[in-house]
């Protein structure tokens, strides 16, 4: 590319009247590095423009918002929840059986006691029947 | 539409969007974000934009609104200024200190244009977009956006002349 026919185009550049097609030959030349001593003050701004072109985006591109994980803790609520309800029920369960058991213990105790003394009375009562009859057969 | 019919037809500008967001957030790791969020909206949208002509140049339209809400939130604004002073790692280390000086320089005249003019420079003279998809994208006229182009290059001229003839470069 004659040297005219840059300066020409560096002058359309700076008006923007250039088209793409002309700032494709004005990168190149720059490019190239044989540059005119007066255009050396371009070279580090279409250097620059080429350079920063080739900036890349390197991440991958998620496309799946990170929902699942609070799906999961929802799960997760969802079933420790569930859990304690379970236990709580069968704890109060086990608690009334064992009160049940408490009272029948209880109870069968008491209900030993009495008889334990009712017999004591029966045989105290025994005993008086067995006077009441001897008084009688000598009463007869 | 499928997930791989999707990213077929956004793959060939993800890296422009990511450039873009680049541009106007400063930091890779913002503009990484930004990228992600753009392409799950676009996802989100996608039964929408089955009807667009030109989804590349909505993307982009899409991207600057999201980086200049992001830049409105307080958050990003901090951002900015954390990373005001940044340099640009990018450019390869063994070439040239004085290259690399020189082509970050470009990138600090780049950035201190206004919002506008960074924009428009970036979308032409870095993804070569034509007038026509740079009008939508910004929604402008296109004269408009020529003459902002035009003082946008001649701001970054002359500040290069400066530096140039000072031998400072």
């Amino acid at each position: 590319m004659e040297l005219a026919n840059i300066e020409e185009l560096v002058e359309k550049y700076l008006n923007a009247e250039t088209s793409l097609q002309e700032e494709v030959t004005l990168k190149n030349y720059f490019k190239e590095g044989v540059i005119a001593p007066h255009l050396q003050e371009y070279e580090s701004l279409f250097c620059y423009f080429a350079n920063t072109k080739e900036e890349i985006f390197t991440k991958t591109i998620q496309l799946e918002t990170k929902k699942p994980r609070g799906k999961k803790l929802k799960w997760l609520s969802v079933a420790a929840s569930v859990a304690l309800l379970i236990s709580v029920f069968i704890g109060s369960q086990e608690y009334e059986k064992y009160q049940q058991e408490k009272t029948l213990a209880q109870v069968s105790y008491a209900l030993n006691m009495l008889s334990l003394n009712f017999k004591k009375g029966e045989r105290a009562i025994a005993k008086v029947q067995t006077y009441e009859n001897t008084i009688n057969t000598i009463l007869k | 539409m499928k997930q791989s019919d999707f990213l077929k037809i956004v793959f060939p500008f993800k890296n422009k969007v990511f450039r873009f967001a680049k541009r106007l957030l400063v930091s890779t790791e913002e503009a990484e974000d930004a990228t992600q969020e753009l392409f799950l909206k676009l996802w989100k949208n996608r039964e929408k934009i089955a009807d667009y002509k030109n989804i590349e140049a909505f993307a982009m339209t899409m991207t600057k609104n999201y980086c200049y809400d992001r830049l409105k939130s307080k958050q990003a604004s901090n951002l900015t200024l954390i990373h005001n002073n940044y340099q640009e790692k990018e450019t390869s280390l063994d070439k040239k200190i004085e290259y690399q000086d020189s082509v970050n320089q470009v990138h600090r005249l780049i950035q201190r244009l206004p919002e506008q003019q960074k924009i428009i420079i970036q979308l032409r003279d870095i993804e070569q977009y034509d007038y026509d998809e740079i009008s939508k994208i910004v929604d402008m006229q296109p004269t408009a956006v020529r003459v902002a182009l035009s003082r946008a290059r001649k701001t970054i001229r002359q500040e290069l002349t400066k530096t140039h003839n000072y031998g400072v470069s």
